[in-house]
């Protein structure tokens, strides 16, 4: 019996075991080892540098900016997105008619959740190249021809977007204009998210809350908010990890995959740009390994900050 | 509206007393009515907004899509073009080589959905109830694939493929059956760790009844647990085809051309090489053609299956 189940284990395990072993961890260990080199990349040379390439990091000015804007990102999708579909989870669910039974949602909710839900099941890169369209900075776009018919636009002197490298509130117009859309597509599957926690709090709580002559507000503020704590904090770490992964959008809507002049850089453009382009692949690998360390802090950080004892109901 | 009684949407509490007395209809209550009132219609003000928001632009492309070039540069705003032009879309799928995008698309996620839920299952399956010396160790190998960039292993992961392809022509660059394993290995971690806490879920004393009864390990898996498990194999179902119909990296690291012949582009991929080479520069009716074939079809599936693709998304993150 003992040996079947070995048998059974093993023949379950090696196959995904082994892909995964070759596709997955085998580049990961590959790529730590090449960052401790100064290989090219296309050449078979290489020779072994050390620390090296991590010193150079510090020094690089380009990573410097590239790590910056990767913050603005990390701070502003996921606070901005989880206000908006707060907000709109909160119209959703309490924003209706209140009666005897209590404040109910508002009509027509569900089509107003499918319909807020559409960007979600969009590829990064349709929502990418439609924005891109939206985006243009002649009459053809769709929000530059929309203002210039209206005549808050000179046609002249169109909106840049993308293309717009002026600091706003002391970040590239172009970030701005990235972060929007992340904002646009992301809010909608969070405000679903939150809903469906909304609805999982029982009613009684509600019930007794109205009773004690609370309003809509307080009942959010005092209930809703603190008892949605778990979800908000899980939906923080999604958000991070689609925040470290603007690439997507950065690789098909700035000029020269990070520009204007640098100004939508991030690191992951950086190190495809260093390996691919310039032919550093030691040096790119030591970004990667870089970021790899960064993004694990920060999930250790995020974990630790929002581990709490769980409210059950 | 107050007056009504008890609406019939209230859950029935079986064993309660009768309903509660009303509240007192004072000043007070009165001026909360209104402001309920008033709330409500700020509610559905905002709420419209942000849904125009969000379809205005879909419907802007969908609809340029119709018009011809000329068309497009003339009237670029208007949502109802003068004639369908449905050659628009035929120019895109043959010239602009959408078919070919569509058919590489479908071949590599047929086989890589199924062999991603098929091998993730079963590792989440022996790793979730079978004791056994390692089983932590490789279930955190799983995991670490979740927070490790994939731009990291870029360089290293197509020098592999491309020395594979030496040895074994289909799994090298530029093959459907390497992206096929490629895109199973990068999803096992999330389907991994999520059938794991799926599989911890269930019942022992069934998986016993089955054993007692002469089943073995393997037919308990796929006779029993499995179909159990239906739930969560719909969630993370839909979790990958998404997440590999969206998946643009990959493919554009790996799907290049070797020795001159053709890339099987898949269509994320092909999409950006369309938008971003400016190959379509004076055929903008073009574009949007093929940006609108690549988002009617998932947006119907979405719309008929709203329900299941919405909580089995919603389920994938708060697992």
């Amino acid at each position: 019996m003992r040996h079947g189940v070995a048998r059974f284990v093993t023949g379950f395990l090696a196959l995904p075991v082994a892909l995964y072993l070759f596709y997955v961890v085998w580049p990961f260990a590959q790529a730590a080892g090449y960052s401790l080199t100064n290989w090219g990349g296309y050449s078979d040379k290489q020779e072994f540098v050390g620390l090296d390439n991590y010193v150079r990091l510090f020094s690089d000015e380009l990573i410097r900016k590239a790590f910056w804007h990767n913050v603005f990102f990390l701070v502003t999708v996921p606070l901005f997105t989880i206000a908006l579909a707060l907000f709109l989870a909160f119209l959703l669910n309490v924003g209706g008619r209140e009666d005897r039974a209590g404040i109910r949602g508002v009509f027509g909710s569900g089509l107003y959740k499918v319909i807020f839900f559409f960007p979600q099941v969009l590829s990064l890169v349709v929502i990418a190249v439609m924005w891109q369209q939206i985006y243009r900075s002649d009459n053809q776009g769709l929000i530059n021809g929309l203002l210039m018919k209206i005549g808050l636009v000179d046609a002249d002197n169109p909106i840049g977007f993308t293309a717009d490298p002026e600091p706003f509130l002391g970040v590239p117009a172009v970030l701005w204009w990235l972060l929007f859309i992340a904002v646009w597509s992301g809010a909608g599957f969070y405000m679903v998210l939150f809903s469906a926690a909304m609805q999982s709090i029982p009613k009684d709580i509600y019930e007794a809350a109205l009773l004690d002559g609370a309003s809509r507000f307080h009942t959010f503020f005092r209930i809703t908010l603190p008892l949605l704590r778990d979800t908000i904090s899980v939906a923080w770490v999604y958000l991070g990890f689609i925040a470290l992964d603007m690439y997507a959008l950065v690789f098909v809507m700035t000029p020269s995959q990070g520009g204007p002049n640098h100004a939508s850089e991030i690191f992951a453009s950086v190190l495809n740009f260093t390996a691919f382009q310039k032919g550093q692949f030691g040096y790119a690998c030591a970004m990667g390994v870089a970021l790899a360390i960064f993004t694990i802090l920060l999930a250790a950080l995020q974990l630790r900050i929002t581990r709490r004892e769980r409210i059950e109901y | 509206m107050s007056t009504v009684t008890h609406p019939s949407g209230e859950r029935a509490r079986p064993g309660r007393p009768a309903p509660r007395p009303a509240p007192s209809r004072g000043l007070v209550s009165r001026g909360r009515e209104l402001g309920g009132r008033f709330f409500n219609g700020f509610s559905h003000l905002f709420l419209v907004v942000w849904a125009v928001m969000v379809i205005y632009p879909l419907l802007w492309v969908v609809m340029s899509a119709f018009k011809d070039d000329s068309e497009v540069i003339r009237e670029p705003l208007s949502l109802i073009p003068d004639e369908l032009h449905w050659d628009n879309f035929t120019r895109a799928w043959g010239e602009g080589h959408l078919g070919a995008f569509f058919l590489n698309t479908l071949l590599v996620l047929v086989g890589s959905v199924f062999l991603t839920m098929l091998l993730g299952s079963m590792a989440a399956y022996v790793l979730a109830r079978y004791e056994f010396p390692g089983n932590r160790l490789i279930y955190y190998m799983f995991l670490s694939g979740l927070t490790l960039p994939i731009y990291l292993a870029a360089v290293p992961l197509f020098k592999g493929v491309y020395n594979t392809g030496i040895v074994l022509p289909l799994l090298g660059p530029n093959r459907h059956l390497m992206l096929i394993m490629v895109y199973v290995a990068w999803s096992l971690s999330f389907t991994v760790f999520f059938m794991h806490s799926f599989f911890r879920t269930l019942p022992d004393s069934i998986a016993e009844a089955a054993m007692v009864d002469g089943a073995s390990h393997s037919r308990l898996f796929f006779s029993i647990m499995l179909p159990m498990a239906k739930p969560g194999l719909i969630s993370i179902g839909i979790f990958n085809v998404l997440g590999q119909w969206n998946q643009w990296y990959l493919p554009t690291l790996l799907m290049q051309s070797v020795a001159g012949e053709p890339k099987n582009q898949v269509i994320a991929q092909g999409l950006i090489e369309l938008s971003v080479n400016q190959g379509y520069k004076s055929d903008w009716s073009g574009l949007f053609a093929g940006v609108t074939m690549a988002m009617l079809p998932v947006l119907i599936v979405y719309i008929v299956f709203q329900r299941q693709v919405q909580s089995g998304l919603t389920a994938g993150v708060s697992k």
